[in-house]
C-alpha cells in the first residue's frame, strides 16, 4: 500500500536506459574546472594559488560565512589557473583549474576510521560542514545547516528521500542499489545528530529492487521503508512530507516547522563517508542520459569534470542536440555550454534531441483547468500566467499566492496551449523582487 | 575555454536551445483535444444523417464550412495566425448543426455560424477568451431571428413513423412534413398524449434513447451521445461530475415538480433523455473555455444549468431550455471562478489523513 499526494503528473520516466547500468568510474580528465560557487549562499574563497600542487581531498576553497560550504580538490595535480569558467548554475563563475597528474593521491593523514557512536552531534555537524556536504538531490542546500535546526524547532521525524521522481535520472536509485549500507549508516548518523526516533525512507514503487533491498538492509534499524506512488514531484520536500506523514508544510514555512527534516539518499551516503572516513564531497554519481546519448550510463564523476568529457565517455551523441539539461527535464537547468562542469548538485545531465525541443506554439489559455488539477501547491497557475503576461505582478503576489509556487513545472507539463507558465511565474517573482529591492534601497 | 583535443567525437552543437524548465511536455494539445471531441460527436452526426437524410448532412456541412471560413476570414483580417486547423471552429460548427432542425433553409445555419464565430468568439478575442459558448450563441441568435424555421422539425425516418403520425393527427395544425419534438408535445398536449404518441411508456424511452424521433440533428440519439461523452471522460477531457450533476439535477427536479398530480409524480427519465440535455451536458456544459476551471466550480455550474433547464421546461415559454441555461450559466462562470478555487497547500494546520 502506498500513500498519495494531490496533484502532480506522471511523465514518462525514461529510466530504463540507465537503471540497470552499474555506476562506472570516469577516468580522471586532464583538467578539472572546479567552481567555488556551486549552490545558493556565498561563493567560497580560494585558498590555493596558481602553481600550487594539490592532493586529493585537499581544501581548495573555504566557506566565506559558514553558510556556504568548503570545496575540496577531487584528485591530485597542480593548480594552473584561477579564473572564470562555465558553471552549470550561474553561467560562469570563479573556478579553480587543476591539471591532473593521474596519480589520484590522497592528502596525507586525511583519511581516518571513526565510529559515529563515539562522536557528539556537534562534532559530527562540524565534520559534515568541513567536508563540504550538501543536499545531492539537486538543490544542493548545505547539509550542516539542515541537520542543525534552530533550538526552538522540535524535530521528531527524519525523512530519507529516495523518490527520484524526475524522468531519466537514476543516480539515487543506483546509489541505493550499490551503497545501501552507507545509506543506512548515514541515516543512523543523521538520526543521532537530530536526536529523532522516527525515520522513514520513501521510495517510489517504480523501483521495486531498491525497495526490496532497502527493506532488507533496514531490518533491525528504526528506519521504516515507505512505498510511494510513482508521481512527480514527490521528491520535493513538501510533497515527501505530505506523502509520508500527512502533514502540509504551511505557506512560507520550512519542513522543520512541522518537525521534519528531509535528506536525499545520496547526501546520506556522503554523510556516512565524511563522518566515518573523513572523505570530503569530491565526486558524485551523475546519470548521463537522453535521447541522443549513444550509451547512457551512470558515472561516478569528479567535481569539475566538463560535461563534454562525460558525454564523450558515454559514446558521444547519435544526433543533433537541442538542449543539454543539468538535472532532470522537469526542473533542470538548460545549459548554454557543453563545457559546463559537474558540481555538487549535478544529479544528471540529459541531452534532448533537437526535434524534441519543438513542442509547438504557445497559445492563449483555454481555461481547461488542467494546471489547477496538476498544481501540487493548489494554486491557479493559469491565472498567474495571465497576470504575468499583463504585467500585474503585484496582484499575482497579493491575491493569487505567487510566492507559494515551487516551480515544479507540472502546470506547463499538462498545458494543452503549451504556455510556459513556470516561466511567466518566474518573471513575476523576479519583477516583484526588483520592486522590493528598489523600495528597500530607496528607504535607506 | 580552449577546445579540448580529446573531444573530437563530440559534435559541438552550434546552438543549444535555452528555455526555462521544464523541458518535457505531455502529448496533449488544444488541437488534439478539439479534434477528438469532434470525433466523439461523429457517431451521433452520422446517425442524424441516416435519421433525417441528406438535408441533415447539408446543414452540418454549411455550419462547419461557415464557421471555419468565418474564423479564417476574421483572423486574416486581423492579421493573426489562421488557426482553423486546430479544430475549434469545426467543433463550433458541428455543435451548432447538432442544435438545428434538419430541413432548415441553407442561409439560416450560415447566419448562425457567423454569429457563433464572428460575434461570440472573435469579438471577445478568439479561442480562450470567449465568455459564452459560441455554438449556443449561434443557436440563440437564429432562434430569435427565425423562430418558425427553427421549430419546424423534420420527421424521423427510422421506425416508429406510424406512431408519430398518430400523434400528428392529434396535433393537426402542424405541417404534414414536420413532427413535433417529444418535449414540444409534452408542453402543448401533456404527458399522456406524448406517451400515447409513442404507444407506451417503455416504447417512448426506447425511442428517445435510440433516437427514432423528431428533434434537432444531434439531440436525437441519446445512446451515441453518451457513448461519445464516455470516451471524453475516459480521455479525461471532461469530468464525469459535470454531466452527472446536470442530468441528475434535471432528473430530480422534474421528478419533484414535473407531475400534474403533485410533488414527486413527474417522469424524470423522459426529461433526462429527451431534448438537448444529453448533448448539452456532455458536450456544451463541459466546454473548457466557457465553464469554471475547478471541478467544484464545474459541478456548481452544472447544477445551475440543470435548475435553469427545468425552470424553462416546466414553467417557461419554450419546450426546451438547455441552450439558454448554459448561456446564462456561462455569464456566471467568472463569478464562480472568483469564489471557488482550491485551498492552497499548507492551509491545513493539522495533519490531513490521506489513505
Amino acid at each position: 500500500m502506498f500513500r498519495k499526494i494531490k496533484g502532480g503528473v506522471h511523465p514518462h520516466d525514461e529510466k530504463k536506459s540507465t537503471e540497470d547500468r552499474k555506476i562506472e568510474y570516469l577516468p580522471i580528465p586532464q583538467k578539472l574546472f572546479i567552481p567555488v560557487h556551486q549552490h545558493i549562499g556565498q561563493a567560497s574563497i580560494p585558498v590555493v594559488k596558481v602553481g600550487d600542487p594539490v592532493k586529493k581531498g585537499q581544501l581548495i576553497a573555504d566557506s566565506a560565512d559558514g553558510r556556504g560550504t568548503p570545496v575540496h580538490c577531487p584528485t591530485s595535480g597542480k593548480v594552473t589557473e584561477i579564473g572564470n569558467f562555465p558553471n552549470p548554475i550561474y553561467g560562469s563563475s570563479l573556478s579553480i583549474v587543476v591539471e591532473t597528474d593521474g596519480l589520484d593521491e590522497w592528502q596525507e593523514n586525511l583519511l581516518t576510521g571513526r565510529n559515529y557512536e563515539n562522536l557528539t552531534p556537534a562534532e559530527m555537524i562540524d565534520i559534515i560542514f568541513k567536508n563540504g556536504i550538501v543536499g545531492m538531490g539537486g538543490a544542493a542546500f548545505p547539509t550542516h545547516i539542515k541537520l542543525a535546526p534552530p533550538k526552538d524547532k522540535h524535530i521528531d521525524t527524519l525523512i530519507v528521500n529516495g523518490a527520484e521522481c524526475e524522468p531519466y535520472l537514476t543516480s539515487d536509485y543506483r546509489t541505493m542499489i550499490e551503497f545501501p549500507d552507507d545509506i543506512v549508516r548515514g541515516t543512523l548518523i543523521a538520526m543521532k545528530i537530530l536526536n529523532v526516533q522516527k525515520c522513514y525512507l520513501g521510495i517510489e514503487i517504480n523501483k521495486p529492487k531498491a525497495i526490496a533491498l532497502m527493506l532488507e538492509k533496514c531490518k533491525g534499524t528504526p528506519i521504516e521503508v515507505v512505498e510511494l506512488e510513482t508521481r512527480y514531484p514527490q521528491g520535493a520536500e513538501k510533497m515527501m512530507i505530505l506523502a509520508i506523514t500527512g502533514k502540509e508544510v504551511p505557506s512560507g514555512k520550512l519542513p522543520m516547522d512541522v518537525g521534519c527534516v528531509v535528506q536525499n539518499v545520496g547526501s546520506l551516503k556522503a554523510v556516512a563517508d565524511a563522518v566515518e572516513k573523513n572523505i570530503p564531497l569530491i565526486e558524485r554519481v551523475v546519470t548521463v542520459a537522453g535521447s541522443t546519448v549513444k550509451d547512457p550510463k551512470n558515472v561516478m564523476a569528479k567535481l569539475g569534470t566538463p560535461f563534454s568529457e562525460l558525454f564523450n565517455y558515454c559514446g558521444g551523441f547519435t544526433g543533433k542536440n537541442g538542449k543539454l539539461i543539468m538535472g532532470g527535464p522537469m526542473m533542470g537547468i538548460a545549459q548554454v555550454n557543453i563545457d559546463a562542469v559537474v558540481v555538487k548538485a549535478t544529479s544528471g545531465i540529459v541531452a534532448i534531441a533537437e526535434k524534441e525541443t519543438d513542442i509547438g506554439i504557445e497559445r492563449a489559455c483555454i481555461r481547461c483547468g488542467r494546471c489547477i488539477e496538476a498544481c501540487t501547491m493548489h494554486l491557479r497557475p493559469n491565472t498567474l500566467s495571465i497576470l504575468s503576461e499583463k504585467g500585474q505582478h503585484q496582484t499575482a503576489q497579493t491575491d493569487y499566492d505567487l510566492m507559494d509556487c515551487v516551480e515544479c513545472g507540472c502546470c506547463y507539463y499538462v498545458c494543452p496551449s503549451r504556455r510556459n507558465i513556470v516561466h511567466y511565474i518566474r518573471q513575476s517573482k523576479a519583477k516583484n523582487a526588483m520592486v522590493r529591492n528598489a523600495i528597500k534601497t530607496g528607504s535607506k | 575555454m580552449e577546445p579540448k583535443e580529446n573531444s573530437s567525437n563530440i559534435q559541438k552543437p552550434e546552438k543549444l536551445v535555452i528555455t526555462s524548465s521544464p523541458h518535457v511536455h505531455d502529448t496533449e494539445s488544444v488541437s488534439k483535444i478539439m479534434w477528438i471531441v469532434n470525433l466523439t460527436l461523429l457517431p451521433a452526426a452520422i446517425f442524424s444523417v441516416i435519421n433525417f437524410g441528406l438535408p441533415a448532412l447539408i446543414t452540418m456541412l454549411i455550419c462547419i464550412a461557415g464557421s471555419a471560413a468565418c474564423e479564417a476570414a476574421i483572423q486574416y483580417w486581423r492579421k493573426k495566425e489562421i488557426t482553423v486547423n486546430d479544430g475549434s471552429a469545426v467543433l463550433t460548427g458541428l455543435l451548432l448543426a447538432m442544435c438545428l432542425p434538419a430541413g432548415i433553409p441553407w442561409y439560416i445555419p450560415l447566419i448562425g455560424s457567423v454569429a457563433a464565430i464572428g460575434i461570440a468568439k472573435h469579438t471577445m478575442g478568439g479561442l480562450g477568451h470567449n465568455v459564452f459558448n459560441p455554438a449556443h450563441i449561434g443557436r440563440a441568435f437564429i432562434m430569435a431571428s427565425y423562430p418558425v424555421a427553427m421549430t419546424t422539425w423534420a420527421v424521423s425516418r427510422i421506425g416508429n413513423n406510424a406512431d408519430f403520425s398518430g400523434a400528428m393527427s392529434k396535433i393537426g395544425s402542424l405541417d404534414a412534413v414536420t413532427s413535433a419534438t417529444p418535449l414540444g408535445i409534452l408542453k402543448q398536449q401533456g404527458y399522456d398524449a406524448l406517451v400515447s404518441s409513442f404507444g407506451g411508456q417503455m416504447e417512448m424511452y426506447k425511442a428517445l434513447l435510440i433516437g427514432n424521433r423528431g428533434g434537432s440533428l444531434g439531440e436525437t440519439s441519446a445512446v451515441l451521445l453518451i457513448l461519445g461523452g464516455l470516451v471524453l471522460i475516459i480521455k479525461k477531457y471532461i469530468k464525469w461530475q459535470v454531466p452527472l450533476v446536470m442530468i441528475g439535477t434535471v432528473g430530480l427536479l422534474t421528478w419533484a415538480f414535473g407531475g400534474k398530480a403533485g410533488l414527486f409524480t413527474g417522469d424524470p427519465v423522459l426529461h433526462m433523455i429527451s431534448g438537448g440535455l444529453i448533448l448539452g451536458a456532455f458536450f456544451m456544459a463541459t466546454d473548457m473555455v466557457t465553464t469554471p476551471m475547478t471541478t467544484k466550480g464545474q459541478m456548481l455550474f452544472a447544477a445551475g444549468c440543470g435548475i435553469i433547464t427545468v425552470l424553462i421546461r416546466l414553467y417557461g415559454g419554450y419546450p426546451e431550455g438547455v441552450c439558454y441555461s448554459i448561456l446564462l450559466m456561462n455569464a456566471v462562470t467568472p463569478l464562480i471562478d472568483r469564489y471557488i478555487f482550491p485551498v492552497k497547500f499548507g492551509s491545513h494546520p493539522e495533519p490531513v489523513k490521506r489513505s
